[in-house]
């Protein structure tokens, strides 16, 4: 084990003084000692302190802005009205939709992303002739803002004069409205997500993958187990815990998506199409907090997708642990 | 094991690659056309001749280079805080030793997974109340710090500073500070460049904070937000947004061919150790 510091070395004076500068000796012992007890509180505040008012602060204020009225014309805060503001947020057909929206987003997202980007990390796990050059290109789409990705996939996806419906009438298929039809809208807009981050999960699992000890692919190999049988019994298994991360961290992401339906839409509202067909639960926040400045609907709001976004990365977890166990 | 990749694994790859890359050149093919040539159908597949006349209009019709300016100087300042404020606290974490630094390690690694945008309300709220609504400071402050980069620091300092070399820094008489100056921050160099570079993208990158707390004033994602607002209502003149979002792309690009090895190497070491 490491051996830590919180006592001041015998030595803390090396060239020791003669006999009767002690009340000095006494004095720097003492100072050295009140610096090696308050220097880590020191070192760690800063961060504590910008975070508990930039970031759990306004939390907490979260919460309490749901029980409380607003009054929007004078800019205050109203009564406190209990769990009127979630009454009316839970009710509200919008913020239904908004969840459905969320959800199926999400799902058209993460589940080929990860799929995806576990098959071209086993691409990449292997002696290829420039890996640097591989890893970059792969990665390359991370380094675009989603804005400029939304107004590109806008573009490509446009209802009128895209490529891809035109390609679809080369072929002699209808066009397909991207922007006006529920489902076939999430799917173009699960398209940028997973544009832009398979790449990016893809060298997460490959870092996983490469810390497999590579003797357990030789007895597999032994065992007359091909490299499709490897990568299902040995490769899969072992880099559960970081599908576990990928997955819960995606899980925080994916819910919380905010830019990709607020700028695919072309029309002057921007509230995630003329029906709100890809209005996604963080757009409701946005719109209705800051919009129309209903603080207190939407800090509900806020909450309810909190406590889902926390419920949902619980239960992935624990629904993947079960799963190593009972293998293991 | 040989493991060498045959042809197949190649083309699958280049494949892979050759998608990503699509969406980029299109933005780029459309960028460099006139707007009625980019309205065409079929559509034209490669480059046209007037990209320099569409960034003209790109800095007719927004505030481009205000607006990278307030980009750059406001993901500088996060990512210098970030990493500054990360290596202390991280060094503090995996190498001193002080009452209640399990509990304090404990939050901070519940705290990154609180999903701080929801909270964009009473944010609002408190920027206003501090009259700071539309201004650079009102955009950066919340991300002057992250509990990713303490957490990621703490990681990366475990190893690479060895115990032995603090200790006999003080026994050599030196005080805490002096020690994390000389011993801890070289050793942290190399993390706190890779922390610095993914802070510097994702604050130059971010679209919904700076769309709530800025009014007039612009970063580069809320100009390219403007841009596709103009000419609502008609047919989007894709050639003028194309081009902007080019131009908004082009100075990470640009990071990214300087530092992509940086940037792949931290997010494969960041996974290993989390």
């Amino acid at each position: 084990m490491s051996t830590r510091l919180d006592e001041p070395p015998a030595g803390v004076a090396p060239s020791a003084p003669p006999a009767g500068d002690r009340a000095r000796l006494v004095r720097r012992h003492r100072l050295s000692r009140w610096d090696v007890k308050l220097s880590p509180y020191l070192y760690i505040s800063p961060f504590f302190i910008v975070f508990g008012l930039v970031g759990l602060f306004p939390l907490v204020y979260t919460g309490y802005l749901s029980v409380h009225d607003w009054e929007r014309l004078y800019y205050q805060r109203g009564e406190f009205i209990g769990l009127e503001n979630y009454r009316f947020v839970l009710t509200d057909p919008v913020f239904q939709k908004s969840l459905v929206n969320t959800f199926s987003i999400f799902l058209m997202s993460s589940v080929p992303q990860v799929i995806v980007a576990v098959a071209v990390a086993a691409l990449l796990d292997s002696q290829l002739r420039g890996r640097t050059f591989w890893r970059m290109s792969v990665l390359l789409p991370f380094v675009v803002a989603p804005t400029a990705a939304v107004l590109i996939f806008g573009s490509l996806f446009a209802d009128k004069y895209g490529v891809i419906n035109a390609m679809l009438e080369g072929v002699g298929l209808e066009p397909i409205r991207w922007h006006v039809d529920r489902w076939w809208s999430h799917f173009a807009i699960a398209g940028m997500v997973n544009w832009r981050w398979t790449g990016y999960n893809a060298l997460i699992f490959l870092a996983a993958m490469q810390a497999v000890p590579r003797d357990l692919y030789e007895s597999a190999s032994l065992d007359g187990a091909g490299r499709v049988r490897q990568f299902f019994s040995v490769t899969l298994p072992m880099i559960r815990p970081t599908t576990i991360f990928v997955i819960v961290t995606s899980t925080i992401g994916g819910l919380q998506i905010f830019t990709e339906p607020r700028l695919f839409d072309d029309t002057p509202q921007r509230e995630g199409g003329p029906d709100h067909q890809y209005m996604t639960s963080t757009l409701y926040i946005y719109v209705k907090g800051i919009e129309d400045q209903f603080y207190g609907r939407a800090s509900a709001a806020a909450v309810v997708l909190f406590l889902i976004i926390v419920g949902i990365a619980l239960l992935n977890f624990v629904i993947t642990r079960r799963i190593t166990r009972r293998q293991a | 094991m040989n493991r060498r990749p045959g042809f197949i694994v190649y083309g699958l790859l280049a494949a892979f690659v050759i998608g990503s890359a699509l969406p980029l050149y299109w933005s780029f093919v459309i960028g460099s056309h006139t707007k009625e040539e980019a309205n065409q159908i079929p559509p034209p597949v490669i480059p046209g001749g007037h990209f320099i006349d569409n960034a003209r209009r790109v800095l007719d019709t927004t505030e481009f280079w205000s607006a990278m300016l307030n980009s750059v100087l406001v993901s500088t300042a996060c990512a210098l805080s970030v990493a500054f404020v990360s290596t202390l606290a991280g060094y503090a974490f995996a190498k001193l030793r002080f009452r209640g630094s399990n509990v304090l390690m404990g939050f901070v690694v519940m705290t990154m997974a609180v999903p701080t945008q929801l909270a964009i309300v009473p944010l609002f709220i408190l920027m206003r109340d501090y009259g700071l609504l539309d201004t650079l400071v009102a955009v950066a402050l919340p991300t002057m710090v992250t509990a990713f980069g303490v957490f990621f620091m703490r990681q990366y300092l475990v190893d690479a500073v060895p115990d032995e070399l603090i200790e006999a820094a003080r026994m050599d008489g030196c005080t805490m500070i002096r020690i994390f100056w000389t011993v801890a921050v070289p050793a942290a160099r190399p993390a706190m460049s890779i922390l610095f570079l993914f802070t510097f993208m994702m604050v130059w990158t971010d679209y919904m904070w700076p769309l709530v707390a800025l009014q007039e004033t612009q970063t580069l994602q809320i100009a390219l937000d403007r841009l596709a607002l103009t000419g609502q209502g008609q047919t989007t003149d894709y050639a003028l947004v194309l081009a902007g979002a080019g131009m908004a792309t082009v100075p990470l690009l640009i990071l990214f061919a300087l530092s992509g090895r940086q940037l792949v190497a931290g997010i494969m070491q960041g996974a290993v150790k989390g």
